[in-house]
């Protein structure tokens, strides 16, 4: 018996509503990539994609299946296999709308909810095209400088998600969540409303009862249900437990070229069954 | 000798630049500056000035345990003196372009994105611009889109911008007073005119001229025994192709 809500991978995927601003991880913070696959079988749709600070196949997978009406975003790549197609098609073919940001930005924009103030401010981005192209960011003078006036900073609205899923290694029998390293899973969840996420395994043990182990825990307060989903991250990789699958991520990047070809794919990734054969 | 290849000649480039650095940052998709990066820790293990270098993408030489936003502010402290950027598009006035070619939003050719650079092109003193193609596509008269900006007026908080940048032709060094890049080295491979013909904004020329330094036996070996295994393990395609095929 576990002290938390345990759900399935289906029953995450039904949280994610059409239109929500969806968190995402990057691909080195345990990609959820069994309730992506739920969700594109769900065929929700208007999803607003929130990158902290990029996303790899998990984004373009969503973005080909016609499920994301917006993503905002440091960056869209498949890493060494390439450019990201069904997002470069997206774009290029204005099918959705892109924000785009650099990733201190996207850091900050969480921060701020984090601390509840309304905005953040952060130094670099003036003169860019990114600003030009942000009517949410704003420019003031730095309020706290007496010398001179005139001295120009960037600031940014906090941001709140509905919702964020991730994958992750461990979680203890109280619902704790093992991220090791990787905080800015826990800025994710602490600007999140809902928070739900896969693990490899459920351990019987309080990960609180060692101190080297609570300082890598994202604790079940900011945590609203957990599924097991062994290699749920897969094809992407998961730290300490499994290297990205290259042959399946060069497939995908061959197949994603076109919508056709792309469209086959996911057919086959689907019917493939993998997660629950696991 | 056995035969040295040309991106062996850009990683010894590199690695002579970070000479005077305490801490060089490594950051997406970047396998030649992040095995020069390593080559020049390994080359000053053993003296008075050693070097710490930070790559992301890697489990063991990633420095930072406070999540992905550790890089930008130890970067706004001044903790790390050199980055790398790169470009679809880079132009004479060192706008850098990560996004894509042709009137944004709706591009002819849309790429991943401006990753960190918005804010890393201010904050780090020595950004080393880094592009391996050098043609009129990439170096152009002016960018697109721009990632980030080469220089700013005087009422924006900028410690840092270009000092370099390297392309498989030429090393240029960038002067942000009169707004301009100056060819410092040239690949052996090719004439200066050649260089001239293949980039799209104009340039200053050192007097001085150099080529490109052949790294020696030593670099070589160190570069092939102990700092290709590394790359291997995070940036293993680049380092299959060109040590382990």
């Amino acid at each position: 018996m576990v002290n938390f809500t345990q759900i399935t991978v289906k029953e995450i995927a039904k949280e994610v509503k059409d239109n929500c601003l969806l968190g995402i991880p990057a691909d080195y913070s345990g990609v959820p990539m069994s309730v992506t696959i739920e969700i594109i079988k769900n065929n929700t749709k208007g999803l607003r994609l929130y990158c902290l600070p990029l996303t790899t196949i998990q984004g373009d997978m969503l973005i080909g299946a016609g499920c994301v009406s917006e993503i905002e975003t440091a960056a869209v790549t498949l890493g060494e296999y390439g450019q990201a197609p069904r997002f470069q098609d997206a774009v290029e073919n204005s099918k959705i709308k892109i924000k785009d940001s650099t990733c201190p930005a996207l850091h900050a924009q969480l921060q701020a909810t984090e601390k509840s103030v309304p905005f953040m401010p952060l130094r670099g981005i003036l003169g860019s095209d990114l600003y030009k192209n942000r009517n949410d960011w704003s420019v003031i003078n730095n309020p706290m400088n007496s010398k001179t006036n005139d001295e120009k900073i960037v600031i940014l609205p906090a941001v709140q998600l509905d919702i964020l899923i991730f994958h992750a290694s461990k979680a203890d029998i109280n619902g704790n969540v093992q991220i090791g390293r990787r905080r800015e899973l826990a800025t994710l969840a602490h600007a999140s409303k809902k928070v739900f996420v896969t693990v490899e395994e459920i351990v019987d043990e309080d990960f609180f009862d060692c101190e080297l182990k609570a300082a890598a825990t994202l604790s079940s307060l900011y945590v609203d249900g957990i599924s097991l989903a062994r290699n749920g991250a897969w094809p992407c990789g998961l730290t300490n437990c499994y290297e990205i699958d290259s042959n399946e991520m060069s497939k995908y990047a061959k197949s994603a070229k076109y919508q056709e070809t792309f469209d086959e794919y996911m057919r086959n990734f689907i019917a493939r069954n993998y997660y629950s054969n696991i | 000798m056995s035969e040295i290849f040309q991106s062996e000649i850009i990683i010894s480039e590199i690695s002579n630049l970070l000479r005077n650095d305490r801490h060089v940052a490594i950051g997406a998709a970047s396998p030649i500056p992040g095995s020069a990066a390593l080559l020049a820790e390994e080359e000053r293990k053993n003296s008075d000035s050693k070097l710490k270098v930070t790559i992301l993408h890697s489990q063991k030489f990633n420095n930072f345990t406070d999540g992905s936003r550790e890089l930008f502010d130890a970067s706004a402290q001044g903790r790390i003196d050199t980055f790398f950027l790169g470009g679809v598009q880079i132009d004479g006035e060192a706008n850098i372009n990560l996004v894509g070619t042709g009137h944004y939003p709706k591009l002819n050719k849309r790429f991943s994105g401006s990753f960190g650079s918005a804010l890393m092109y201010f904050v780090v003193p020595k950004i080393i611009l880094f592009r391996e193609e050098h043609s009129p596509r990439t170096l152009v008269k002016k960018v697109d889109f721009i990632s980030a900006p080469g220089i700013s007026p005087p009422n924006v908080y900028r410690p840092g911008g270009p000092k370099y940048l390297i392309t498989n032709k030429a090393l240029f060094s960038f002067n942000a007073k009169d707004k301009n890049f100056k060819i410092e080295k040239i690949n052996p491979e090719f004439t200066l005119d050649e260089v001239i013909k293949s980039t799209g904004f104009e340039f200053k020329t050192n007097e001085n001229l150099k080529y490109f330094t052949m790294p020696s036996q030593k670099r070589i070996d160190i570069l092939r025994n102990l700092i290709a295994p590394k790359v291997l393990n995070f940036y293993p395609q680049f380092a299959k192709k060109l040590w382990f095929n």
